[in-house]
């Protein structure tokens, strides 16, 4: 068997500019009488892939779901799947199925005919029903529970009973929505790679909706990262969490530290951004930045260094300031440096070693510093 | 002591509900079922042996008699009765579930901001006495009421329609006055119902109609049933719809248990008559009550 990250570590249609894109949002616009959810959307979505829209509540990512399932249409702009135009497709008649957030099973149906709804819908034969039926509860691993009413189920059995359900009949695209909001953490994090090897097994389509980052880091090809209706970003996880594109993206997945300051020169070797916090910042990618206007260096926790004394060599990208806080969690320790500016700083530490003797303590002087490419500018 | 205190409080409350139900439904029915072994005498009350203190008990126990109900079943009149009003009873239920559905079906689908004023407006007839409102249908059903002098005006029909005194207008009484009872427990499981059920539904391939037939109504019988029992059971009983609107010629059983005790001045065989008359409406109670539960059940 090949690892998925081997067929994943090829899979990147989006930089080939000759793929063809399967799902398009073309200047997609949804109003609720005067509140706009989505607001001039376009975005492609490629066969095969495993996409993400991630977002706070809110941001319009449930109703662009929505949208493509059929239970909204837009107000304005026009999505395609597989080159069809699908205005106008009622829900039962697109080549997509969804499981919803909350699983909508039928209450008074057993585990086997909910998953056999669909097919009878479609007039399937019935003994290719029952073989598809199996078939999907083996995938699952319900095989027991066949006869069980969705009540008599845990949250996690009836997850799966709603995931075998949208996918018993094959949809080209599957859409979830929040899939995994509703179970405790460690469920959770084992149903995301059950849901990666599932979604390369049966070679679909998946768009996901979900506001829990570390969820899209880790099952998606690409996120879409929105917010009011607009899309922020799109990238890969590395990129999105790397190279964000704005202060928006760099804030809301996972944790950063921004420094603010006007740019005093932008050459081929990069940017300086002088009087951020007392400090210059030499960063080795310009971006956007351009000299005399505003930029904002983005630097995650972990990509800091801490030493108690003065880095040799110090130039730029250089300060100390008092040990604020401390959190050690086991597998990395959080400090919290208080710059004189009053800025607090976030850097992080793995905890490589057993029994790590920290030299620093709480009211310490420390110093921070990090490398020219160890963040990025941003200028929005 | 606090836990002592605490449990005979959990008793106590226990309690009041069988109190209730032993002093005003146990005790008087164990009345009525014992004048119905009793035989009728001009007197006061109108039966012996009448209750006359414990120590006479085992004596006029010896006195009592089934005649009244072998009479019920030799005089076809009786059979006759029940019949009608079970097959009365049921064809009004028929039809107030068939007005009532979609009215309840309506109201639950209805934005939520308007929910409570259309809940309002069918609770809103109980304001009136139900007496005062049937009275109301005789002046709209009457050969010159209401009905009549509108359709005439309209053209619709050139003489007036003879509407009062027959069954129809004993199942517009029905349906009109037992509605709320149709709509209520149809509307309260439709409205507790996910919509994403049928969203599922019709994404997974059914058109609207296939996912009501599939879906919405298989999870609506639990109030379907509840509603059809709240209107059947006491529409077999009824005496003032058929009394005003069905005329002198409409045999229901409820309008002979009347004539029998106030009339007839025939205590023993009226208190016979309701008697069977509650045994026949035990199933349909039961079944009430089986529905019910099961509604519990599918609530969790």
């Amino acid at each position: 068997m090949k690892s998925l990250g081997s067929i994943r570590k090829s899979f990147a249609p989006w930089s080939d500019p000759d793929a063809k894109p399967y799902i398009v949002f073309r200047n997609v616009t949804k109003r609720f009488g005067d509140f706009t959810a989505v607001d001039d959307l376009s975005l492609t979505i490629f066969e095969r892939e495993f996409f993400a829209l991630l977002g706070a509540s809110g941001c319009g990512k449930s109703t662009l779901l929505r949208m493509l399932a059929g239970f909204e249409e837009p107000t304005a702009g026009e999505i395609l799947l597989d080159g069809q135009d699908l205005r106008g497709v009622p829900p039962y008649r697109r080549p997509v199925n969804m499981m919803f957030q909350s699983y909508a099973l039928f209450p008074h149906m057993t585990v086997e005919k909910n998953i056999a709804f669909g097919l009878r819908q479609d007039g399937m034969p019935k003994p290719q029903i029952a073989e598809r039926v199996a078939e999907m509860l083996k995938l699952v691993k319900l095989e027991k529970f066949a006869r069980r009413k969705p009540h008599q189920l845990s949250g996690g059995q009836r997850q799966r009973v709603a995931l075998a359900r949208s996918v018993a009949k094959r949809p080209k695209v599957l859409l979830l929505d929040e899939p995994l909001g509703a179970l405790d953490k460690k469920l959770r994090e084992e149903t995301q790679f059950e849901l990666m090897d599932l979604q390369q097994d049966l070679g679909l389509t998946f768009v996901v909706v979900t506001h829990d980052q570390e969820e899209a880091m880790t099952m998606a090809d690409r996120i879409a990262v929105m917010d009011h209706g607009k899309i922020k970003q799109v990238a890969t996880p590395p990129e999105v969490y790397e190279a964000p594109s704005s202060r928006f993206v760099a804030d809301f997945i996972g944790n950063v530290n921004l420094f603010e300051g006007p740019v005093s020169e932008v050459d081929p070797s990069g940017a300086t951004i002088r009087g951020a916090d007392g400090f210059a910042i030499h960063a080795a990618n310009a971006g956007t930045a351009r000299k005399d206007e505003t930029a904002w260096f983005a630097i995650r926790p972990e990509k800091i260094r801490i030493t108690s004394q003065q880095p040799e060599g110090a130039g730029p990208n250089s300060i100390d300031g008092e040990v604020w806080d401390i959190a050690y969690l086991g597998d990395m320790t959080i400090i919290h440096v208080r710059l004189d500016s009053g800025k607090v700083i976030r850097a992080s530490m793995i905890n490589s070693a057993r029994g790590s003797d920290n030299p620093l303590t709480w009211g310490d002087r420390a110093w921070i510093s990090f490398a020219p490419d160890a963040g990025v500018v941003l200028t929005n | 002591m606090q836990k002592l205190l605490s449990a005979i409080a959990s008793r106590l409350v226990i309690i009041v509900p069988y109190a209730w139900l032993l002093i005003f439904f146990l005790i008087p029915f164990l009345i009525v079922f014992k004048i119905s072994l009793s035989t009728s005498a001009i007197s006061m009350p109108p039966y012996t042996p009448a209750f006359e203190g414990i120590g006479t008990w085992l004596e006029s126990a010896r006195k009592f008699t089934v005649d009244n109900y072998v009479w019920i079943t030799e005089d076809a009149l009786y059979a006759k009765a029940y019949l009608s009003s079970v097959i009365i009873a049921a064809v009004s239920t028929v039809l107030t579930l068939l007005l009532g559905f979609p009215l309840a079906y309506g109201m639950a689908r209805a934005p939520q901001s308007i929910r409570p004023t259309l809940l309002m407006l069918v609770i809103l007839p109980f304001w009136t006495s139900f007496l005062i409102r049937v009275y109301a249908w005789i002046g709209i059903l009457k050969p010159e009421g209401l009905l009549n002098q509108f359709l005439l005006w309209t053209g619709v029909i050139s003489e007036p329609l003879q509407i009062l005194n027959t069954h129809t207008a004993i199942f517009i009484g029905i349906v009109y006055s037992y509605l709320p009872f149709m709509v209520l427990p149809i509307y309260s499981t439709l409205e507790k119902m996910d919509y994403s059920l049928i969203e599922a539904a019709q994404d997974l391939g059914c058109p609207p109609i296939t996912a009501f037939w599939k879906i919405t109504l298989p999870l609506a019988i639990p109030g379907i049933l509840a509603g059809c029992l709240l209107v059947f059971i006491p529409a077999v009983g009824e005496f003032v719809i058929p009394d005003l609107l069905g005329g002198s010629r409409t045999l229901m059983i409820g309008k002979t248990l009347w004539s029998e005790f106030f009339n007839n001045r025939d205590w023993p065989l009226a208190s016979a008559v309701a008697i069977i008359l509650l045994l026949l409406l035990v199933v349909p109670i039961v079944l009430f009550q089986n529905a019910q539960a099961r509604a519990q059940e599918a609530g969790k």
